[in-house]
């Protein structure tokens, strides 16, 4: 059982996907919530081209897809004012031409396929000790401003249209708010890949909303969730030699279906038990009739 | 911006506003004073909430000058469907966002901020609500929630957007209570409705828009006049009075001389200015 513990590439993969599941859980609230699920896919896309380009140019990986992951966010932003175009459009067109740009890179130099592979389906096993370093940097980034912007943030995604009103700089906290997103997505990258993010981003924070009603407990559930599921994942890919990242995002969908299926259950038991109580005032009734 | 002589809390001269580009409204001359209760009525689109939301600053001003007196600390309550209903938040928790710039740049909230929001919640008798989640709540519950969330900044200047839109006669009356109660505190309310009968005629000023521009400002006995509302909502209006109450209804389209007896027994109500009457 300790087995996996034994080894430098494991700690770190299981370090890895514990602060990654975190992090992408506590942004994945404000995602789902504000109904953003499509960005965090788009952006993952997105980033991929310019993980390829960094690559390409010899650029550093991290700062190159975040600049590029803030680019596509900045011309989102732009496009989704203009009222012809709207967000889902923009979205759409702007992180699929971001990825159709990394694609057309590889199909130019055919030699470094293998390294976009890992970009598309994750390498956790792969992680170094200075990408560790630097994922937890920028995830410790990532948390400062989600404290930070914790009170304007949950204004803005319960109230938006409102939120000016009562003095909040609604344009400037969701500037930083989608930069945020596009860090969380490049800190998932060597986790997850490209294909898997978007699943992390909205699992636990959706199963941590069928658990509560109450904000607070479903940020920290979903953040629990996040964390635990990511080292869970890692930790059983070990035993079923099956890869990493999407060990992790089967065992958060299992969550999501057992607790899709406790719900339903416990939904008919109250269903029963008042029809039940509805018999008994029936009976009630007639005996003193 | 000009500013607003002592004495007054908003003034728009001469102001056109809208948004993107778009006129709303033009030849918009009003002054508000400290302490007046104000319904501005109209039909729908006529600029109701533009005219509201230029309080707040939040309409692009293309010709005039609008101003609101410094340092007045405003308290909006929108129209309920603005909001995102799946949220989960509690009635404390919607309170005590109209506080989020105390601590700011901490997440969670004082024990200080705790009871005010608790205070303001027994004032409009929810604080028994407290814990509930908002989506659970009656659309009269809801309405004082949102009303809680302006309170307690302690605003000099109320604006809520159609407050009465959608609940029962009864709720609508503990809503116009409390705006009253408010009101008599010293807080200037001003609010905009479609309810000329249940609670336009009740409000001691009343502004009227349409065609694009403010029709008439004044007490509703002023306001309410049947060449006003047709200008206001196109259509012949009835106004009829009965001991203080006033009745606003739409004169039915018919063909000439199909109601021969009045609409309402004359030995009840004062009928002003009944159409057919000024043709007789």
């Amino acid at each position: 059982m300790l087995e996996p513990f034994e080894f430098g590439f494991m700690q770190r993969a299981m370090i890895a996907a514990t602060l990654v599941g975190g992090v992408t859980a506590a942004v994945g609230v404000f995602v789902i919530l504000r109904r953003l699920a499509y960005i965090g896919h788009g952006l993952a896309h997105s980033i991929f081209g310019g993980a390829v380009v960094s690559f390409t140019i010899g650029f550093n990986f991290f700062i190159g897809a975040s600049l590029w992951g803030a680019f596509s966010v900045f011309l989102i932003n732009q496009a989704a004012r203009r009222r012809q175009i709207g967000g889902d459009a923009a979205i759409g067109i702007i992180t699929t031409a971001a990825f159709a740009i990394g694609i057309a890179v590889i199909s130019r130099a055919r030699s470094f396929t293998r390294d976009f592979e890992a970009a598309l389906f994750g390498e956790i096993l792969g992680i170094t000790n200075q990408d560790l370093y630097v994922t937890t940097g920028m995830i410790v980034l990532i948390a400062l401003v989600l404290f930070l912007l914790w009170k304007p943030l949950v204004f803005i995604t319960f109230d938006h249209d409102v939120a000016t009103s009562y003095g909040i700089p609604v344009r400037w906290v969701e500037a930083v708010f989608s930069l945020a997103l596009a860090a969380t997505v490049v800190a998932a990258l060597q986790v997850l890949g490209v294909t898997l993010i978007a699943a992390a981003l909205v699992i636990p924070p959706v199963v941590a909303r069928m658990m509560t009603d109450s904000f607070p407990r479903l940020f920290l559930i979903a953040v629990v969730l996040g964390a635990l599921t990511g080292f869970l994942g890692v930790y059983i890919s070990w035993f079923v030699d099956v890869s990493s990242g999407a060990t992790v995002v089967l065992v958060q969908a299992a969550v999501f279906v057992l607790t899709l299926g406790w719900g339903v259950i416990e939904s008919r038991r109250g269903l029963s038990a008042a029809r039940r109580a509805e018999r008994l005032a029936g009976l009630e009734r007639s005996l003193n009739d | 911006m000009a500013s607003v002589p002592i004495g007054e809390l908003v003034r728009l001269d001469g102001v056109a506003l809208g948004y993107d580009g778009e006129v709303a409204l033009r030849d918009v001359n009003v002054r508000i004073s400290p302490g007046e209760l104000i319904g501005i009525v109209g039909p729908s689109g006529c600029g109701k909430t533009t005219l509201l939301r230029s309080l707040l600053g939040e309409t692009e001003v293309y010709a005039g000058d609008a101003s609101v007196a410094d340092n007045t600390k405003v308290g909006y309550v929108p129209q309920v469907e603005t909001v995102d209903w799946n949220f989960p938040i509690t009635v404390e928790q919607v309170a005590m966002l109209g506080s989020w710039r105390t601590r700011r740049w901490l997440p969670w909230t004082s024990r200080d901020e705790r009871s005010r929001a608790r205070v303001v919640l027994s004032q409009l008798g929810i604080a028994d609500l407290a814990d509930r989640p908002i989506r659970a709540l009656s659309g009269g519950q809801q309405q004082r929630t949102f009303l809680a969330r302006a309170l307690i900044r302690s605003p000099d200047l109320l604006l809520l957007d159609e407050p009465t839109s959608g609940v029962d006669i009864k709720t609508r009356h503990e809503i116009l209570h409390q705006l009253a109660a408010l009101n008599h505190a010293g807080v200037t309310v001003v609010l905009t409705t479609h309810d000329l009968n249940g609670v336009a005629s009740h409000l001691p000023r009343l502004i009227a828009l349409g065609e694009q521009t403010v029709l008439a400002d004044g007490p509703p006995e002023e306001v309410l006049q049947p060449p006003i509302l047709e200008r206001a909502y196109g259509q012949p209006m009835l106004v009829v009075q009965s001991g203080h109450e006033t009745y606003v209804l739409p004169v039915p389209e018919e063909a000439p001389g199909a109601h021969e007896e009045p609409l309402v027994p004359p030995h009840v109500v004062n009928v002003i200015g009944r159409p057919d009457a000024d043709d007789a």
